[in-house]
């Protein structure tokens, strides 16, 4: 066994710690062999894991067909042992850019462009107009975006929204209700907490109905009983009622969180502030609301990440986006048989989005930790 | 354990401040209910400007109901509160008006954990006195650095200790040049070691002329800058007088009780 020497008080050095607790070596012994039941269990997961992830990876790589065109894939569907990616390669600019020609797709690629070089410039570190970029993404961007999504001014060619889809319809919608259901969801927090009987029912109300109906039925409804309600003549574009719909639907769902994060900040917090004279809307701008939306972060990407999967849902009012469009491909008669590879491809594309913001919070939190450094 | 504090001038109980005849605060007749609960009773007090003063009394007296009512973080139900001239009511002008000039010291501290020290002592400065910030971080660093701790500027409040973090509240406080400093137990949270050090800081405070009410039970203190001490119990004023009478020569019983408890070890 070790030896215990003995140090006259005061003169014990630091040694290392036995090695059967540190490293890979003591990882292993303390999480998956630490007893019986745990190693049974971790056997047991390996054994599923080898059932379930070699099969797949022959059928998605190894034994897969690759290609461009409907002949590359076999005919039959029993011949087939591996999925068939020339489905997706033909179907790409659709399942990207919906119906949009194809002449004018470099009005939504000039579109990412301009985002992708925002967003870089705001991971710079000492980069000293971070808010002119903010403002510019939030309120320039999406105005830059209708005039060259649609068209109709600047000598642009009109492109009237059912011919929008795919992918980038879906960051449309995502990109609008997330945009815009974190402050509508702020403000309907602070008026739920508010003394003011009608504010306080009014923002009740509204968070109470809005969460208590399916998306589809918030849809459905902007679509088809909006119009009935707005005078003759009157009528929205049918993506704008999905974009509202959408917004309104997760500002609920922000507020909720909101709220439980402003509920979190001790009294003292609102107290320090009000003593040194600091108003309502300056007290909550400058000290709680960065403390609670910081709480929060962990519930706030839920709700966005449950928003960018939600957009699928436009599909019941006749938007097809990225999932439309895999669904609409694999109806084509020349395609039929191969919705699963659409299915995969959607799934993947999502879940890279979706992690992609799950990781992107995690550092956030990690970022804005301030409290307990020491 | 009761905290001796070693003053300048040991000989003299109220040191070398002037007590003009300008009145700061005056509270007539005011009462506090919480519901139904009978909080605060027909307190009278009157401030004048350069006037230490020390409330104590045990817990649930309502004591620190008292001196938030003055910065209306509570609100009174009867009676008036006029500070400086101006009187507390709900109109949020005069609260406001009030708050630039009345600075408070918590017992937990209430900075703000998100923004780093420097920050924390320029916000009210930037946001309520509209100074241009390099301003108020000038004051901000004049103060860290009469309270001795300069060198803590930029960081944040969950890497200093106690003490350090209450003498940047009172730093935070005397940012916004108050006339009138109120201190709810700010000594109650902390360690023994660090408590000295934050005492210093209120005698120096008291020893330039600012006009504080103090709830504490650090009686050292009482005697060393005090110039009255008023004892509360269930929700009345029992008595207030000048430290050295108040200690030696309790007049009503409840004050004796309370003394012979808080005095015995």
């Amino acid at each position: 066994m070790e030896s215990t020497q003995h140090y006259t008080p005061g003169t014990h050095p630091d040694l290392a710690p036995p090695p059967s607790t540190v490293g890979v070596r003591g990882w292993l012994v303390s999480n998956i062999f630490s007893s019986p039941l745990n190693i049974a269990v971790s056997l047991f997961i390996l054994w599923l894991l080898y059932q379930i992830v070699p099969p797949f990876f022959h059928w998605a790589f190894f034994d897969a067909y690759w290609g461009t065109s409907r002949t590359d894939c076999p005919a039959e569907a029993g011949k087939r042992v591996g999925a068939c990616w020339a489905f997706i390669d033909f179907w790409s600019r659709q399942l990207m850019y919906g119906r949009y020609p194809v002449a004018e797709l470099w009005r939504i690629n000039l579109s990412y462009v301009i985002f992708v070089i925002s967003m870089v410039t705001l991971f710079i570190p000492k980069f000293r107009y971070k808010p002119w970029v903010g403002a510019f993404l939030l309120f320039i961007f999406p105005v830059i975006c209708y005039y060259l999504y649609s068209g109709g001014s600047f000598g642009l060619p009109s492109i009237e929204t059912p011919l929008w889809g795919g992918f980038s319809l879906t960051l449309v919608i995502a990109f609008t209700g997330i945009v815009a259901s974190l402050p509508i969801g702020v403000v309907l927090a602070l008026g739920r907490r508010s003394h003011m009987p009608i504010v306080k029912s009014l923002c009740v109300v509204f968070i109470e109905v809005v969460r208590g109906v399916p998306l589809i039925t918030v849809l459905f409804m902007s679509s088809v009983m909006f119009p009935l309600f707005m005078p003759e003549g009157v009528n929205f574009d049918k993506l704008v009622r999905a974009l509202v719909g959408v917004a309104l639907f997760s500002a609920a769902y922000m507020a909720e969180a909101v709220r439980g994060g402003l509920q979190a900040i001790p009294r003292g917090q609102y107290e320090g502030a009000a003593a040194m004279g600091l108003g309502y809307w300056r007290m909550m701008i400058l000290v709680i609301l960065p403390q609670a939306l910081k709480l929060v972060i962990p519930s706030i990407v839920s709700s966005f990440i449950g928003l960018f999967k939600d957009t699928t849902l436009v599909l019941i009012i006749g938007l097809f986006d990225f999932l439309g469009m895999a669904q609409l491909a694999s109806t084509n008669p020349e395609w039929l048989g191969f919705s699963v590879e659409g299915y995969v491809f959607v799934a993947a594309g999502f879940w890279v989005c979706c992690f992609s913001m799950s990781r992107y919070s995690m550092a956030l939190e990690r970022k804005l930790e301030t409290g307990h450094k020491r | 354990m009761n905290q001796q504090v070693q003053s300048e001038s040991p000989e003299s109980a109220a040191p070398k401040m002037q007590i003009s005849d300008e009145v700061m605060i005056q509270v007539i007749g005011m009462h506090k209910w919480y519901g139904e609960f009978h909080v605060l009773k027909d307190i009278n007090l009157t401030v004048n400007k350069g006037e230490r003063i020390v409330v104590c009394g045990p817990s649930g007296s309502g004591k620190s109901t008292m001196i938030r009512c003055i910065n209306r973080l509570e609100e009174h139900q009867q009676g008036q509160i006029i500070v400086e001239g101006t009187e507390l009511t709900s109109d949020l002008k005069h609260i406001e008006q009030i708050r630039k000039d009345v600075g408070m010291v918590f017992q937990h501290f209430n900075l703000f954990p998100h923004l780093t020290v420097l920050e924390n002592l320029a916000l009210a400065p930037i946001w309520v006195r509209k100074m241009p910030r390099k301003d108020a971080e000038e004051i901000g660093m004049k103060y860290l650095t009469r309270v001795k701790i300069p060198e803590q500027a930029k960081k944040y409040p969950g890497q200093l200790s106690g003490g350090q973090q209450q003498r940047v509240a009172i730093a935070r406080s005397l940012c916004m040049s108050p006339r009138i400093m109120l201190f709810d137990e700010p000594t109650s949270a902390l360690d023994p070691e660090m408590i000295k050090e934050v005492l210093d800081t209120m005698i120096e405070l008291a020893e330039e002329g600012m006009t504080m009410i103090c709830v504490t039970h650090e009686m050292g203190f009482a005697k060393t800058v005090a110039n009255r001490v008023i004892f509360m119990d269930g929700g009345e004023i029992i008595e207030q007088n000048e430290p050295t009478e108040f200690f030696d020569n309790p007049q009503h019983e409840r004050t004796q009780l309370f003394l012979s408890q808080i005095l015995a070890h």
